[in-house]
């Protein structure tokens, strides 16, 4: 084994010039220009982008796998990299135009353009109908492209292009009704909730700058010790590093754009907003441990604001009755929990729940989609106004959608934490890691009851959204129920493949007591190495783990039950029948009422001082009624008083150039 | 040699000029305005040959400059005279003043 400081050499060696890394950037980018002319010269064709569209993204897929076994066959310290040119050059400031695969990027990859792949395959089912058909495929594959310059960055402005372009598709895609008013509002506000994290990203960029002089990762993570432990610079750098990130990964505070952000087509809500661009933040935070590992502060705050939104989200999700909210409230509330395995040091935890989570919120926002879009027809065949999306309108569609409840089921069971699933394992190694923190840090202990509670809640409102969706009576309407049923192959089959990998997903890093090798621990190893070898992480064994496993495995069967108890206790009354809330269900289904909040105190007061100060005092009165008419009226008023001497009488204009030419000779002749 | 007449016919000069400024000044009829201006280039006229005799030809031959631009001014003058007729029905200056700020 190399020492470690041999494998963060900056030059990592690049191996195997002809791997076709350039490939899996081209094939999505070449998509998305084929189905952008589409959309512009025949908007009405379909046949080629149902082919190119997910084409692309799947041969990048197998690209992506060519570039995996190339990676697993150089050995740890290797990465595939391609320089294409040089971007910016400024005195010592040189960057490079350079993408990476490392170990790290590669497993992204695959999870990006994989679930990515099937997600596409997906949407040829559910946008069959959609006149923006072309368009929409578009944007998908330019949300690959941007994606993957994302992860594949070598450096941290190369990542900001990825960045920014992932919000850019995820704006695009969210507003893609546009002529709905909410659905464009709901995009603006993505857009600018996030500029709010890009800031505390840029910010973070220049101050690596200033102390390290790269912003190259390798060279960070090379670099990075030169810095004084938890000092106020790396701790100020991480800081707005996690700032950046918990706009992108919606985190409390800015957590509010993405339960908005469903306002999207479903399969959009599956790739960008909970499989992989809200993933983002987590990835740049494991990107960025070496500077994390140096700062325990930060680590900390890191932590403290994953548990609290996990938990936040949680108790929302609890009393939401779109499908789609409880989704998006769930997905925050499982972002927050890998904020809490990479703030507790556990990155591996953190990733490994990420790749899960992929799959299995894939299958329930897909599985969510099949229902949303039987539903729609349902409503649509006897055109009637309910609501598709509204788990009060739906109830026993097991009946009509055995595939889709099956799978949905899986997925539900593995985000619970039923053991075997793929979400017990990974949630489970968060949960142990976080106790583990707990002997060093007290304040760990109570994160680690914060993220228990959260894992039981998830439950709870997984329970409850599968009890109102797929069990008990029909709520639908009598009509309508004839006009229910199965999502066409080309939607069930992804949603099967992403269901397998739901169920299975957990062999990538099966611990030991389950008879695995902990395989993504030591895949991982060369990208986390700087963070181990500074904050090692004591993972409790033994008795201790037992416990913490069993209690997990528990805490997913209780909440299951409840949420299940909970809805099958008394009927649900449908949408139009239901009676408004009271108490604090009232709070919960109202999302604590923080969009009011946000409301009142940033939203009016900025719209207020725009109007009434920047608009209507310093633009209409200051500058145009003061500067620039107040100027005009000046100069016309000089203008009048000179025109006075204009009468048109010829004789007083002798006279004045008599008496003038009199007093020139007077002052001459003197 | 002749009798030394500078004064007296600078005297008349002026005298000459002056009529031709009042003239400018107070009358209204442009065609009296214009007798007027030509009143003034004869009075410098005039002046020209008065002092031609003391300091050399230079005076004389200003004298026929300015005979020449008075003629055309006369030219071009009388026919905008003309024009303002034709438009106007008057040459009362007080009832042409287009310029009236």
């Amino acid at each position: 084994m190399l020492p470690a400081s041999l494998l963060l050499q900056a030059d990592v060696r690049s191996i195997g010039a002809g791997v076709p890394l350039w490939l899996l950037l081209l094939l999505p980018l070449a998509g998305f220009l084929v189905n952008a002319a589409i959309a512009f010269v025949r908007p009405s064709s379909k046949t080629l982008v149902s082919v190119v569209g997910p084409g692309v993204v799947l041969s990048s897929f197998a690209v992506a796998v060519a570039c995996f076994r190339q990676l697993q066959a150089a050995g740890a310290p290797e990465a595939l990299t391609l320089n294409l040119w040089r971007w910016i050059e400024a005195g010592d400031l040189k960057i490079d135009i350079a993408f990476r695969l490392d170990h790290l990027s590669a497993l992204m990859v695959l999870v990006i353009t994989g679930v990515g792949g099937l997600i596409h395959v997906f949407s040829v089912g559910y946008m069959k109908a959609d006149a923006g058909y072309a368009r929409y495929f578009a944007y998908l594959n330019l949300f690959i492209v941007f994606m993957l310059v994302l992860v594949l960055g070598s450096s941290m402005p190369v990542l900001f292009i990825g960045w920014e372009g992932v919000g850019l598709c995820s704006y695009l895609l969210i507003g893609f009704w546009y002529g709905v008013q909410a659905n464009a509002d709901a995009g603006k506000k993505a857009f600018i909730m996030n500029r709010i994290g890009d800031f505390g990203f840029l910010i973070a960029m220049f101050l690596t700058w200033h102390a390290l002089g790269t912003l190259d990762f390798a060279e960070i993570a090379a670099r990075a010790s030169q810095l004084p432990a938890n000092g106020t610079l790396v701790t100020a750098i991480a800081l707005f590093i996690a700032l950046g990130c918990v706009g992108k990964s919606a985190q409390i505070p800015l957590y509010t754009w993405l339960p908005d952000a469903m306002a999207g087509p479903t399969p959009v809500s599956a790739l960008i907003h909970a499989a992989t661009m809200v993933t983002a933040g987590v990835y740049l935070v494991v990107r960025s441990n070496a500077l994390f590992a140096l700062s325990p502060t930060a680590s900390l705050v890191v932590a403290v604001v994953g548990a609290a939104t996990a938990l936040f989200a949680g108790t929302i999700g609890l009393r939401q009755n779109d499908i789609k909210k409880v989704l998006a409230f769930s997905t925050v509330s499982q972002l927050g929990l890998m904020f809490l395995a990479v703030g507790s040091g556990a990155y591996v935890a953190g990733i490994f729940h990420l790749v899960t989570h992929a799959f299995f919120k894939a299958v329930l926002f897909l599985g969510a989609g099949s229902v949303i879009h039987a539903m729609h027809h349902a409503y649509h065949s006897t055109h009637s106004h309910g609501d598709p999306q509204d788990m009060r309108n739906m109830g026993g569609l097991k009946q009509w959608m055995p595939w889709t409840s099956a799978l949905m089921w899986i997925a539900t069971l593995a985000i619970a934490g039923i053991p075997v699933f793929s979400g017990f394992f990974s949630k489970d190694e968060i949960l142990v890691a976080v106790f583990g923190r707990g002997a060093g840090q007290g304040v760990f202990y109570v994160l680690w009851l914060v993220a228990s509670i959260a894992s039981l809640l998830t439950a709870v409102y997984m329970g409850r959204l599968m009890m109102m969706t797929f069990h008990g009576a029909n709520r639908t309407g009598a009509a309508e129920q004839a006009q229910l049923h199965e999502a066409p192959w080309v939607m069930t089959l992804p949603l099967a493949v992403l269901g397998l990998l739901s169920l299975a997903g957990g062999l990538i890093n099966l611990p030991h007591f389950a008879g695995g090798h902990e395989w993504l621990e030591h895949w991982l190893e060369p990208v986390l190495a700087p963070s181990h070898d500074l904050v090692p992480l004591v993972m409790p064994e033994g008795t201790t783990e037992y416990g913490l496993v069993g209690l997990a495995a528990l805490l997913g069967v209780i909440g299951l039950v409840v949420g299940a108890k909970a809805v099958l206790r008394r009927p649900t009354l449908t949408a139009t029948e239901a009676v408004p809330e009271t108490g604090f269900a009232r709070v919960l289904s109202g999302q604590y009422f923080v969009d009011a909040f946000y409301d009142r105190v940033i939203v009016r007061p900025v719209q207020w001082f725009a109007r009434t100060v920047l608009w209507k005092t310093i633009d209409q009165w200051l500058v145009d009624s003061v500067a620039v008419m107040g100027s005009a009226r000046l100069l016309q008023g000089f203008g009048w008083l000179g025109s006075r001497f204009e009468t048109g009488q010829l004789g007083l204009y002798l006279l004045v150039f008599v008496a003038g030419a009199v007093w020139v000779l007077g002052v001459v002749l003197q | 040699m002749a009798p030394d007449l500078l004064g007296p016919t600078l005297a008349l000069s002026g005298i000459l000029f002056s009529i031709g400024v009042l003239g400018a000044l107070l009358r209204r009829n442009a065609i009296i305005l214009f007798m007027c201006v030509e009143l003034m280039l004869n009075a410098v006229n005039l002046t020209f040959v008065a002092f031609a005799r003391y300091y050399g030809f230079g005076g004389h031959v200003l004298v026929f400059f300015v005979m020449t631009v008075a003629a055309a001014e006369a030219a071009v003058g009388l026919a905008i005279m003309l024009a303002l007729f034709r438009h106007n029905q008057t040459l009362d200056l007080q009832d042409i003043n287009l310029l009236h700020g």
